[in-house]
């Protein structure tokens, strides 16, 4: 194999492989820069995955098959919402320690997806999923065509929620509420704002995002479930959030870098160069490691509250 | 602590277990089978008889072991997620200690077997605590993917070269490793049943972690920096190291879990050895109280539960990945409450509550009445 | 926030009440403000004050009480419904987010809960100038905060509540971090805002009370003990109401030191946390048996000084010296032991553990030597004896020397870390801030304290924002301004207005 098409097909596969990622970490920057980390991250996408998949499963037939997959996204993201609430209550309300919650949501999430699908769906079954839609016209650009557009139509919502994201980050009312609240939640609650129901909706809007991703898992890539789909990838979220400081853009070139690293490994095994596999499954999770400890400027100018609960009534 | 104290302390532990049993409950009522026989089943079926009780007991070792070093750890103020890779490590750490020197007696072999899985665990949690002493990196993140490089290592090593030469005669390519020598094991404490002496090293060890913590001066290092790290560094105390020697400990002491299931239990390595104790051993230490006093009963709590969990698979038809959620939400429910348990604000708002139902001493009461 | 409706004509509070736990915060307070009156609340630290006004803005809620504008009553239950009615607050730690403009911070505030996607920043901008126009104060509205200095930001505090429609304004403490001629600057700019607003400002500063306010309300212990008018007592009189006695703190004749020199810097250069040379170049020389007193503006440097000399803070270049040894960049642990003694600034975080007990707390830092811990077990009965023996000597109150550290009052805290310190005789003390915070009669015990270890022979390097503090204990003055001693005077030659100008930067040569 050439080393331009293997360089292609890094390319060409890594951008699909770079949404669950990114979704799920545009989300988690929103909670972040509220001030809260979650790393139930994991769990939700478990359960996005999970529920987006029983949908295709279920409908055999009816008027609504064709829309099983819009279904199972639907499902996804609301179950994602509720998860963030409950998050929200722990962390917020009752003040936990985020990450020893964070912890326990995503046992919890992992484990009830677990459950229902050894209880409902018993074995690994594939599904059609979503199919590809390359763009008219553009995918026919030779070599970038084939890389940026020629995928699912959610990957393609995904790359638009970057600026999205920036836009409701920096841009709109609720998005400077957002960023005072993790900043300064002090100052914020002398002006009247609520801190506690910001973060409840920053979480919320986090959690709904990783529920998505998620989904995006199960629909459009790998087309299956199994207990162990999620592989960790919710917790790379959460350090990509570190990675990309706790902007849109970065993350998404975060998500990117990763998935490029992912699929680098995988052109690696089918290239027939001789890598033991599980030292290549390793390899997204030591680049975490390694991304984290680079990273110690970075926290200097994250969210100064982040991980601090809020407490009026503190006298200190 | 006087008796209200007490009163309110249990009665809110208490409220967070029936919380966390009602989530549970909406789980196994959506696989359609019934809470009530569900948790009938996981707290009476393992304790029907002596082989139940002691199965009950011989998971509760790994999870006192993990627990005490998560205990140690947390009270550091250095946040351990990564028993689960821990006990991997000082899994293969005693295995290959054990399979190179078969020939030494057993009174020195199985220390030095013990002792391996322990420096494996060890520095495995080492690499986290010194990253997050000298670098900051979050040990919980990093301590989740040492978790995921573990297992990717684990099973490369047992289906490659630790493999049993046995396997790969008859082909049936199981990845697990050579049996260890008998002289590497861990004696029966109660013949026809798997207990082992891995009890009695757990509660001798639990003593020990009492004292190291409050009667040493080694463990009130550990304690202030994890209660209060900026006074601990202008007390003298060098925080950095408490949070590497903490985790060491951490580490240790998973390591030496996964030596003893080894060791005791399965006598090769195998996959699936550690079964989850690494997040089940945080469970316990919160339950605990990070307190070995508290983790001993909560161990053999969770021992419980996981053997029920077992058994409610064939009984309720409850898949036995239940105790992933039952663990999780317990988890969510501890760490809630404890912002009610330290709480003196709380605490006055629910006397006061309660102080009205309280007869007035003087006045007689008014007929279906309260002040 | 909405404009307020109506000009506030009076303000009345009766009865108010708050308990936090273990502590009765305000005990059934009445007071009242008229249209443009400037009301002066005055107290010791831990009197209520601040408790008080937070309810009144809104922050707290009373356990009763009845809070009545132009004579309705009314109920806040956020700082939302106390700006809807005009009263706004500047506190004394300012409420501003630091990597936000002026225009951000101020639009956080007045943007209204359906106004999700709305941000109009122009529209505040133009708020803002129009309001910094009407009252003269002076602001940059593309500025962010944390490019302004302590006095420019306190005016972006003012000109928030303003735009908020504040017209009772509630300052706490507004002249803690400025200079006296900050002071005098901001003191007359209440005298012309109080035409138009009514303020209410709390001090226990009674020469700033004098100065500004028509009348006086002084609380001790949570309930006001007194309620007149400030032009008919004098500053003695308002001082013995505070504190319920006659207060006199100990003071040190002077002419101390000449001892030898226990402890200096010489040319230090010290980073701070955002990378700035905090110290830049600094020289100072403590001798034995003197009180060396630090003043300044804080954030020239004072933190970065004490952190430098402990070994808590790395030194870029230049010398600490202690008993004549080398101790630059050498550990804590290591000035711990070659007798140095420090009163950090954040008692509760610094100071001590608070979850450890009393007793731990008083051997925080001695627990390994031979005399609490034999090959590494804890002593717990001599540690439990060194507990007693301390709680008699220094007073400290507690309910046990088993109470935990954070339980006790932040007067007694202080008192723990300063019988920790002195216990140890040490040849240096650094104490930084040491009554910050604390009642009059704590403050006493511990001028006490230090002035008797002067006498012993230590030296202190007293660091504080009180410059009659400064001036009532020190034997020589020295001046922080942006991380260099600016000058050092004899405290005999140290007037207020001296040292003010040289705090702002003003060198008198």
């Amino acid at each position: 194999m050439n080393s331009g098409g293997m360089l292609y097909n890094i390319l060409s596969l890594g951008v699909p492989f770079s949404v669950a990622l990114m979704l799920a970490s545009l989300g988690e920057m929103f909670n972040q820069r509220a001030g809260v980390f979650n790393l139930g991250c994991e769990g939700i996408m478990c359960m996005g995955a999970f529920l987006a998949f029983l949908p295709s499963f279920y409908l055999k037939a009816g008027p609504l098959v064709p829309y099983a997959n819009l279904i199972g996204f639907i499902i996804a993201m609301a179950a994602g919402i509720l998860l963030g609430l409950l998050f929200a209550l722990v962390t917020v309300t009752f003040r936990a320690d985020q990450g020893i919650a964070g912890i326990g949501l995503q046992l919890f999430g992992w484990g009830v997806a677990g459950v229902l699908f050894r209880h409902f769906v018993g074995g690994v079954t594939s599904l059609d999923g979503v199919a590809a839609w390359p763009v008219p016209g553009l995918s026919r650009i030779p070599y970038l065509g084939g890389i940026l557009f020629n995928h699912t139509p959610m990957a393609y919502i995904a790359f638009m929620l970057v600026p999205a994201s920036w836009y409701l980050l920096y841009k709109t009312a609720w998005g400077l509420k957002v960023r005072a609240v993790g900043t300064a939640p002090r100052a914020a609650d002398s002006m009247g704002i609520n801190v506690n129901r910001v973060r409840y909706q920053a979480l919320m809007v986090g959690g709904a995002m990783a529920g998505l991703g998620g989904a995006y898992l199960t629909l459009c890539q790998a087309r299956m479930f199994a207990d162990d789909l999620v592989a960790g990838r919710g917790f790379i979220a959460v350090a990509l959030v570190y990675f990309g400081r706790w902007s849109p853009v970065g993350i998404m070139g975060g998500a990117l870098l990763f998935s490029f690293a992912q699929t680098l490994q995988l052109s690696i095994q089918v290239g027939g160069i001789k890598f033991p596999y599980e030292f290549a499954v390793m390899l997204p999770y030591v680049l975490v490691i390694i991304v984290l400890s680079l990273a110690r400027k970075a926290r200097m100018r994250g969210p100064a509250q982040l991980g601090i609960p809020f407490n009026r009534e503190m006298r200190y | 602590m006087n008796k209200f104290k007490l009163a309110y302390s249990t009665g809110v532990v208490l409220l967070a277990v029936f919380c966390a049993m009602a989530v549970g409950a909406i789980v196994i009522k959506a696989v359609g089978a019934s809470p009530m026989l569900t948790y009938l089943t996981i707290v009476t079926g393992p304790v029907q008889d002596l082989f139940g009780v002691t199965e009950v007991l011989v998971r509760a070792v790994p999870l006192i072991l993990v627990a005490l070093g998560i205990a140690i750890s947390f009270r550091s103020g250095i946040i351990n997620i990564g028993a689960e890779g821990q006990i991997l490590m000082g899994i293969l750490a005693a295995t290959a200690t054990a399979l190179a020197l078969p020939g030494l007696p057993k009174i020195v072999l199985l220390p030095l077997v013990l002792l391996a899985g322990a420096i494996g665990g060890g520095l495995w949690a080492g690499i986290a605590g010194v990253l997050r002493a000298k670098l900051g990196v979050n040990e919980i993140l990093s301590t989740v993917m040492l978790n995921y490089i573990a297992a990717q290592f684990y099973t490369f090593l047992l289906r490659g070269p630790m493999i049993d030469p046995g396997e790969l005669e008859t082909g049936s390519g199981t990845p697990q490793s050579l049996r260890l020598p008998e002289n590497a094991w861990l004696g029966r404490l109660i013949p026809e049943t798997r207990l082992h002496m891995g009890l009695v090293l757990a509660l001798v060890l639990a003593v020990a972690v009492y004292f190291l913590l409050w009667r040493t001066t080694w463990g009130l290092r550990l304690r202030a920096a994890g209660a209060e790290a900026k006074a601990a560094r202008y007390a003298g105390i060098s925080v950095d190291r408490s949070l590497i020697v903490a985790m060491l400990f951490a580490g240790a002491f998973a390591g030496l879990a996964g030596a003893v299931e080894v060791t005791g239990v399965h006598h090769r390595a195998i996959e699936g050895i550690s079964s989850g104790y690494g997040f089940a051993g945080i469970v316990v230490a919160l339950f605990g109280g990070l307190h070995p006093a508290g983790i001993v009963p909560a161990a053999v709590f969770f021992g419980l539960l996981l053997v029920g969990a077992d058994m409610t698979q064939r009984t309720a038809g409850v898949p036995a990945n239940m105790i992933l959620v039952l663990q999780g939400v317990i988890i969510l429910a501890i760490v809630s409450a404890k912002m009610y348990l330290n709480n003196a604000y709380a605490q006055e708002r629910v006397a006061k509550f309660f102080a009205r139902f309280k007869a007035p001493s003087v006045e007689p009461m008014k007929p279906g009445g309260q002040s | 926030m909405k404009e307020a409706v109506e000009p506030i004509t009076e303000l009345k509070l009766e009865g108010i009440t708050k308990r936090f736990p273990g502590i009765l915060a305000c005990n059934n307070v009445a007071m009242e403000v008229r249209r443009g009156e400037v009301l002066a609340l005055v107290g010791e630290n831990g009197a209520g004050k601040s408790t008080l006004m937070n309810i009144l803005a809104g922050l707290y809620q009373p356990d009763a009480g009845t809070i009545t504008l132009n004579g309705k009553a009314v109920h806040f239950r956020d700082p939302n419904d106390a700006y809807a009615r005009g009263i706004g607050m500047v506190h004394q730690n300012f409420m501003l987010v630091p990597n936000m403009t002026v225009i951000e911070n101020v639009a956080l505030g007045l943007k209204q809960h359906h106004h999700f996607m709305n941000l109009d920043l122009k529209a505040v901008k133009q708020r803002i100038l129009e309001v910094s126009a009407h009252h003269e104060l002076p602001v940059n509205p593309d500025a962010y905060i944390w490019q302004l200095s302590v006095g420019e930001q306190q005016r972006v505090e003012l000109i928030k509540t303003l735009c908020f429609g504040a017209r009772l304004l509630i300052l706490d403490e507004p002249t803690s971090a400025l200079t006296p001629q900050e002071t005098d600057d901001l003191i007359d700019r209440l005298k012309r805002m109080s035409a138009e607003l009514s303020i209410i400002f709390i001090s226990h500063k009674l020469n700033e009370v004098k100065t500004l306010s028509n009348r006086v309300a002084i609380l001790r212990h949570g309930a006001v003990v007194f309620n007149g008018l400030t032009v008919n007592h004098t500053t003695s009189e308002l001082a013995a109401l505070m504190t319920g006695r006659e207060v006199v703190l100990p003071h040190n004749e002077g002419m101390g030191g000449g001892g030898a020199v226990i402890l200096s810097a010489r040319d230090l250069k010290v980073r701070g946390d955002r990378g700035h040379l905090a110290l830049d170049g600094l020289d100072l020389e403590l001798h034995a048996g003197e009180i060396l007193g630090l003043a300044g503006v804080s954030g020239n440097g004072q933190r970065e000084l004490a952190e430098a000399i402990s070994g808590l803070r790395p030194v870029e270049s230049g010398k600490v010296e202690l008993l004549d040894r080398d101790m630059t960049n050498r550990t804590p642990s290591a000035m711990i032991h070659a007798g140095l003694g420090y009163i950090p600034e954040d008692r509760h975080h610094e100071g001590i553990v608070p979850s450890f007990t009393v007793k731990e707390n008083l051997v925080l830092k001695d627990f390994s030597t031979r005399r609490f811990s034999t090959w590494c077990m804890l002593k717990l009965k001599e540690i439990a004896r060194n507990a007693e023996f301390l709680k008699e000597r220094y007073d400290i109150r507690c309910s046990s020397t088993s109470a935990a550290g954070g339980s006790l009052s932040g007067g007694n805290i202080q008192k723990v870390i300063l019988a920790r310190e002195l216990a140890r005789e040490p040849k240096a003390l650094v104490a930084v801030y040491p009554t910050r915070g604390v009642d009059m009669g704590a403050q006493e015990f511990i001028h006490s304290q230090l002035l008797a270890r002067r006498r012993a022979g230590g030296g202190i390097l007293l660091i504080s924002e009180e410059l009659e503090e400064i001036m009532n204990l020190s034997d020589r003055i020295a001046v922080i301004y942006k991380g260099r001693i600016l000058k050092i005077l004899p405290s005999l030659e140290a007037t207020r207005e001296r040292l003010g100008l040289l705090m702002a930067g003003v060198s008198d040569e």
